[in-house]
């Protein structure tokens, strides 16, 4: 692991050892000119070497109902009656990589799930212990548990090749330029430029989805219907799940003082008042 | 008039012992899930991963046992009057005046709000338990199922692990002879006499 690029390590009290300057990094994502090709499906499977999937009829032509521990990247399929005109939305669906991962509040195991200073959320197979906390803790429903490893996987936004200066693989495959890579700002700019255009052709709802509730996401997505994220599978405001929060915050805190003042609490009560008397 | 009597039958003393050390266990690798300063308690079981797959493990036959319990101590475990009157005067439980307070038969109202409360708490821990033990069986609609999960699971941990705390220092430091009764079995006339006074009239 990056030891120097740690922003944030799952489970660890200690303060994460990243000192390295780093750009935010994000990938770009323009719904609107997705053309649903899927290379960038095929692209991450062939970088990852992961094994293919049986696909599932569904009547559209999405791979696969939700992406699974051997698909970390799925083109959704929608289809939008507006105003009498068909409009066909397609969206990549993967690991958001959130500024504040849900994932990684949740998880239990010091390590299994961390956070690079370019804002990259990796999963460390060898530390995770497949309780499956990270998948309650993601408001985007990404981490999958493979049975028979018990461990979870998704996207790494291609960690491995972007810490050599490369881009993930699904942008490398997209045929359109609808994916790209950059720092977020770029991607930002490049977003905000786009959202415009949309708007002079008349998508007056268009909009960039990047999420505050989670810190933004290093996936800056445009959609032609912002104003409905559902449309495209993307809840409207997500934040890290309510119950989450007060598990790993209030509820641990006062848990365990109350577990200490009882034990110091029965040392207490022997001090002063010791052990009953048998014979009275 | 002294001698030993019969307390716990070696079937009651080896349900006990069963639950015990799957309570332990269960409380060992739980804490461990449930704070980063703790997790180097999974180092004696094993490691994270094995801790993992054995706690629901531990935790079915934990509440199984609690079911068994409930079978063979349901009636002496029903709340009377007297306890009533007992859970109203327990200051003076705590303060060592057990002479002012209400006699107790086999077992005192603390100890049978103690028995309650582990198995209301075992059958929660199960039921919430089996949703964190399966997440990926909880279909994203029904994601608030494994909210109320963890939520349920670590409070009902929570506050079986406080009865346990009064439970082990009640039973070892406090009412000295109650470790041995139910490890051999047996306490004396005395004992008997101070700690379960209508139980020995029963008895005799
Ligand atoms: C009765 C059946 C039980 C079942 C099926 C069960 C199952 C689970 C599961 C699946 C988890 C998630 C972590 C893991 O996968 O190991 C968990 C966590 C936990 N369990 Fe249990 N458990 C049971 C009973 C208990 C009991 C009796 C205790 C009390 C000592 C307990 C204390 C905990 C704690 C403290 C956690 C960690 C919660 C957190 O991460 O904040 N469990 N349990
Ligand atoms: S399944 Fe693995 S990565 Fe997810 S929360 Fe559990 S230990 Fe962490």
């Amino acid at each position: 692991m990056k030891t120097l690029e740690l922003k944030r390590v799952s489970a660890t009290a200690a303060p994460a050892p990243g000192v390295r300057e780093q750009a935010t990094v994000s990938k770009y994502i323009d719904t609107t000119s997705c053309i649903g090709c899927k290379a960038c499906e095929v692209a991450c499977q062939e970088w990852n070497d992961l094994p293919a999937e049986t696909t599932v009829q569904l009547g559209t032509y999405q791979t696969l109902p939700e992406l699974t521990p051997n698909l970390w990247n799925l083109i959704r399929f929608n289809e939008l009656d507006h105003d009498g005109a068909l409009r066909w939305l397609m969206r990549k669906d993967q690991c958001m990589h959130c500024g504040d991962p849900g994932c990684l509040k949740a998880c239990p195991a010091p390590g299994a799930i961390v956070q690079y200073m370019n804002g990259i959320v990796d999963f460390n197979q060898e530390a995770c212990i497949g309780c499956g906390y990270c998948m309650t803790g993601c408001p985007f429903n990404i981490p999958k548990l493979n049975q028979k490893t018990q461990r979870v996987y998704k996207c790494t936004l291609c960690s491995d090749r972007v810490s050599v200066g490369l881009e993930p693989a699904c942008i490398k495959a997209c045929p359109t330029g609808c994916l790209q890579f950059g720092t977020k700002t770029q991607m930002l700019d490049l977003a905000g430029k786009r959202v415009a255009q949309l708007k002079g052709q008349g998508f007056e709802h268009a909009a960039v989805y990047d999420p505050p509730g989670v810190g933004g996401t290093g996936v800056v997505t445009v959609l032609a219907y912002g104003d409905q994220p559902e449309l495209y599978a993307l809840p409207k405001d997500p934040t890290i799940p309510l119950a989450v929060r007060i598990w790993k915050t209030p509820l641990k805190w006062l848990g365990s003082l109350a577990m200490t003042f009882g034990v110091v609490g029965t040392v207490l009560h022997y001090l002063r008042y010791g052990a009953k008397k048998a014979e009275e | 008039m002294s001698g030993r009597i019969l307390r716990y039958t070696l079937h009651e003393r080896l349900i006990h012992w069963v639950a015990g050390f799957a309570f332990v266990y269960l409380l060992v690798s739980g804490l461990a899930f449930y704070s980063p300063r703790l997790y180097w308690l999974v180092n004696p079981l094993g490691g994270g991963q094995t801790a993992r797959a054995w706690h629901p493990w531990a935790g079915v036959l934990f509440t199984a046992v609690c079911v068994w319990m409930y079978r063979i101590w349901r009636g002496d475990m029903a709340i009377s009057e007297q306890d009533r009157a007992w859970r109203k005067a327990i200051g003076r439980y705590v303060r060592n005046q057990d002479k002012d307070l209400p006699p107790a038969g086999r077992f005192n109202a603390g100890q049978k709000y103690f028995f309650w409360l582990m198995f209301w708490g075992g059958f929660l821990l199960l039921a919430s338990g089996a949703v964190l033990w399966f997440p990926e069986r909880i279909p994203w609609s029904l994601r608030s199922l494994r909210y109320a999960a963890v939520l349920i699971h670590v409070s009902a941990a929570l506050a079986t692990i406080g009865g346990f705390i009064i439970h082990v220092y009640m039973g070892t430091a406090v009412v000295r002879g109650g470790f041995t009764s139910i490890v051999r079995g047996e306490v004396t006339r005395e004992w008997a006499r101070a700690h379960h006074p209508l139980w020995l009239n029963e008895k005799e």
